[in-house]
Formats: C-alpha cells, structure tokens, sequence
C-alpha cells in the first residue's frame, strides 16, 4: 500500500464521487484539487464551474483564486456570477464542496462569526461568498474539512450556509429548491452522510487507521451509524501520482 | 404583497425605482471625452457618505488605483458593497472608509488567507453590516441593472444570513412558491477597471465579469480605469466586443497595470509576494502605518507605488508568469 497523508486521502475520497459528465462547483485549496484530480483519473469529461465566471476550463495547476485566469485556462466560457448561479438555480449543478469555522448534524455551515454580537462578533470570518448560494442550489452539497469537536458543534454560532435546517422536512419547508441538500461529508477520519427521515449526520465509513470511536470522540454531537459501516479505500498509486505530480506540485494543499 | 418573513439588515441604498428613473433621465448621454486622472476622478465622483462598489473580483481585475486614491483622499462614513471583495476591501479597510457594510464575502483573501486589519476593523464594532452572499449582491445589481426595484432568488431562506439581512419572503403569484426578494441596489460611485476603453468610456473586458456589466449600469456615477486607451474607430469596427457603453460611464482613466497587485486577464499575474508582505505587516499595526505611508500615502498615484514594489521589472516577471502556461503546454 502505498504512503499518504489524510488530506491526500481526502482529495482522493472525495475525486471518486464526481462522475464523467457531472458537474462541480468548487473553491480553491482542497476542493479544487479533487475536481482537477477527478477530472485526470476517470472523468475527462467532468465540468468545473468557478462562481466568479470560469465554466469548464483544463485547469493546469492549482489557482489562489476562484477568479484568477487559472480558472478559465482551456475553458468553454469565460462568464460571470450570475451566469454560473443560474446554471445552479436552473438545476444543472450536480455537486459543490464547502466547508467552514463551524457544522452541525444537519450539515449546516458557519463562515460568519464566532459570538453573540453580529455587529461586534468576537471573531469574524469571510462570510458566505458563494456557499450559501451553491449549498441552496446544488444537487448534492459535500464538505471537506478536518475532524474535530470544536469545528463539529452542537449548535453553530451563526447559519451561513443551509445543510438541512432543523432536519426532517425543515428544509423543504424553508422554500429552498426542493431535493437539494447535504450528501456527504468527508473528513480525515469518515465519510458521513445523512440518515433520509432525520437528516441526521451518520457515519458510513471509516478512514484506515481510525475506529467508530475516534470519530465520536471528535465530534460535538452524536452521530448515528449506518447499518453496515465499510472501510474507505486509500488511494491509489494512480491517483496519488497525478494529485503529487501533476496537480499540487508545489503541495499548497497537500502539504498541509 | 404577503411579506412571510424579513430580515433585521439595513438597506443602505433606496430600491425606488422611479426615483432612480428620475436621476437617470437626467444623467448625460454626451458623447464627449471623459479622460481625466485618478486623482481628478476620485475627487470629482467619490463623495464622504456615498455608496461605493468595485469592480473585479478581490485581487483580479481591480481598479486598485482608485482604491488608493480614495484611501489617499481621506474618503469617510462610506457605504460599501463588500461583493466578493478581497484586497479591496483590505485596501479600504486600511482607510477606515466606509462604516455601512453589504457583506458577501469580506476579511478574506481566499487561498492567502485572512486580513488581520480588515478583521480588527470589522471586530471593532464601528461597521453597521448587513449579511448577503454573492449570488444576492449580484442580483441586487442585476434588479437595479433592468430598472425594478427587487429580484427574486432561491437562496438563503431558512438561515442566520436571510436573519442578518434585509431581504423578504414573498410568494410566487403564479405558482406559490417561496422567494427570498433582493432589493436594487444603486450605487451612488463605482469603479471598474477594464482592458481596453475608448475617450468616451466604451469598454471591452476579457476573461469573467463577474457582476460588473450589472454594477456599470446600476450606478450613478462610474469610473472606468483601463490598461490602454484605444481608438473610437476600433470600438465601433466591431461594437460586438463592447460590454459597457459610454453613457454608462463619467470618467476614463488610462492606467496601465492598473490591477496591480492583483491579477489581470490575459495581461499579468497577481504578484503573490507583495500580498503576502501585506497579510504579514498587517500583523503589526505600528509597522503597517509606516507600510501605508510608504505604499498609499506618500506616493503621487499608482505608478509610484508599482516603482516601490519593484517596477518593471515586478511587471515583466508578472507578465511571465501569465503566460507561462501557453509557453510550458503548447
């Protein structure tokens, strides 16, 4: 088997869920590095789409910005915001990757603040950009992000970004898209997805090396458990040697 | 109209539309040479209290010699729309120039990381702020753009950003379903910076947009700053590569590298190492006072502060870098 670190097997987790012909809206850092590996390894035909206008470029090597001309190399059109949330909105974005300061069990997402006071937060993030907007349009809404119980919360601080609200059928209630929603969240210990009725976080695979328990134990809330909980495959050769080689040569992400 | 919730966010502009109409009619459509300064431009069409918007997206195709030239002239109590702004906003910030704040994406400067001035201005209580997201300052320019004063959208029900902002929830006439109504926003100034610009403000821009054919139209007032001046003849020998017309625009400012530090489609690369030493010195507010008074305040205009970060020969190994692609590949 060969040697990885978890955000290789991160990038490589969440590659293998982007199928030839879907399409994907991503951010810089991890999630990019999953597109572009995905779009290496098994999906040529996969369409990338950056919220600041880029749609379906060749991306040659990691940008620093969702906007910097990275994300138009060899693109199909060079567009702009409302071009690309539309393209979402109209139901044509299949999958985005997001993250955040803060998620609870219904996947929910804070990249806001941290404290009571929103006009004087004790710590104050970025904000949605465009989570918000891809998490309510997308299809299938997946996270990347480290495990721990701080950044798994009870109770976010503030709700950017929608998962499933409150659970059950809140979301739909809400007047967000019908059947859109959170899908899977992919840490360096699991993979979680959402039991149907509760749209409660659960576990349904285990990163080699960890057990059930690592993963409760790094998180604020009780997860459930599926009924048959597999172990996640590592990478392979392939994929470690496109994402080392040819996508993060330089390890911005990787290296982290 | 049934409104089913609101948000508790300010709305800084007024989203009457027929008020708008009115400035508008008034608004030349002279087709007359606009050229003038960076300097000339701020002064004459940035006021203390206006709303602000900037164009680009954070560090790609800024117009960063306004935004200097603002800081410089000592601009107050601004609005802002803080739409995917990243050193922009971290250049604003260093000003204390506005205190009413539209937020979708602010602090940050993506992969770069966080501001730690712009956080300490917004972590100090002085910045009313309403929270929106990218896709709703964009459509917000999109209603005032066609002229109504709200759009519907599909996103941020059911979250803390619908709470914090000052959208509503109505439903659909046709069909019941909900949407979350984004008022017009028409900015009193905004300032794009562009590829190529005829004397009169006729633009073509390469590479993405972004919201900013919408945020040309929605405002009263726009500067325009180019990397060339070209010919009138050649815009109207092709008008199809024109994206902003003339009668949109108030000022032309001819700046070549005008987007430095940040990127610029198809012409240099954002200059990574200048940034970094921004997010750095940020760190130390002593030593980030003398960092402004080198790079903003004591320099005339931009092409002072591009002499004291390396000149042209920064630019050339920018330039490199864009286009290394084409060289490495094919």
């Amino acid at each position: 088997m060969a040697e990885y670190n978890t955000m290789e097997l991160m990038i490589c987790t969440a590659a293998r869920e982007l199928e030839d012909g879907a399409c994907v809206g991503v951010g810089t850092g991890a999630p990019c590095a999953a597109a572009m590996l995905a779009q290496k390894a098994h999906s040529p035909n996969l369409v990338i789409l950056f919220e600041a206008g880029g749609a379906a470029p060749l991306i040659p090597e990691m940008p620093i910005s969702v906007g910097d001309s990275r994300t138009t190399w060899k693109a199909v059109m060079a567009s702009g915001m409302c071009e690309i949330m539309e393209t979402a909105c109209r139901g044509m974005l299949d999958y985005t990757f997001l993250g955040g300061a803060q998620i609870d069990m219904y996947g929910n997402l804070n990249s806001t603040r941290i404290g009571p006071d929103h006009q004087k937060p004790k710590v104050r993030f970025p904000g949605s950009g465009g989570a918000n907007d891809f998490a309510s349009f997308c299809w299938r809404m997946m996270v990347m992000t480290p495990q721990d119980p701080k950044r798994f919360a009870e109770k976010c601080s503030y709700i950017t970004t929608p998962g499933w609200l409150q659970g059950g059928d809140s979301r739909a209630k809400s007047g967000l898209p019908l059947g859109a929603g959170p899908y899977k969240i992919i840490t360096n210990m699991a993979v979680m997805d959402f039991e149907p009725e509760s749209k409660r976080m659960r576990i349904i695979a285990i990163n080699p090396g960890y057990s059930e328990k690592d993963v409760q134990d790094n998180c604020g809330f009780e997860l459930l458990r599926a009924k048959k909980i597999v172990e996640n495959k590592p990478p392979t050769k392939q994929e470690l040697s496109i994402l080392r080689d040819q996508i993060d040569p330089y390890r911005y992400v990787i290296g982290r | 109209m049934e409104v089913l919730a609101q948000g508790i966010g300010a709305i800084f502009t007024d989203p009457d539309a027929d008020k708008a109409r009115e400035f508008f009619r008034k608004k030349s459509r002279a087709l007359k040479p606009k050229v003038m300064s960076v300097k000339e431009a701020v002064e004459k069409f940035v006021h203390d209290g206006d709303y602000l918007c900037i164009g680009g997206f954070g560090a790609n195709r800024i117009p960063a010699a306004v935004c200097h030239e603002i800081v410089r002239q000592g601009r107050k109590n601004m609005g802002f729309a803080g739409h995917t702004s990243t050193h922009d906003f971290q250049i604003l910030c260093a000003g204390e120039v506005f205190n009413k704040l539209d937020v979708a994406y602010i602090v940050g400067l993506e992969a770069r990381g966080l501001s730690p001035n712009a956080r300490r201005y917004m972590e100090s209580g002085k910045v009313n702020v309403s929270e929106w997201t990218n896709y709703s300052l964009s459509v917000r320019f999109k209603a005032a753009a066609a002229g109504v004063s709200f759009y519907p959208a599909r996103n941020i029900m059911g979250t803390d950003t619908f709470h914090y902002s000052g959208a509503k929830i109505i439903q659909c006439p046709f069909t019941g379903t909900k949407y979350a109504a984004m008022p017009a926003i028409w900015p009193d100034v905004s300032a794009i910076h562009v590829h190529e610009a005829d004397i009169y403000g006729n633009c073509r821009i390469r590479g993405i947009t972004v919201s900013d054919l919408d945020v040309a139209r929605a405002s009263k007032h726009l500067i325009i700053t180019c990397e060339r001046l070209i010919q009138n003849d050649e815009i109207r020998r092709d008008p199809s590569y024109t994206s902003i017309p003339y009668w949109c625009v108030d000022a032309v400012c001819e700046v070549p590298y005008g987007s430095y530090p940040g990127n610029m489609y198809g012409e240099y690369f954002s200059d990574e190492e200048h940034l970094r030493e921004w997010l750095k010195v940020e760190e130390n507010p002593e030593e980030f006072k003398k960092f402004l008074d080198k790079n903003i305040y004591s320099c005339k205009d931009h092409f002072e502060y591009i002499e004291k970060n390396g000149g042209m020969h920064k630019l050339l190994k920018l330039r490199e870098k864009e286009f290394m692609f084409s060289k490495a590949r094919d």
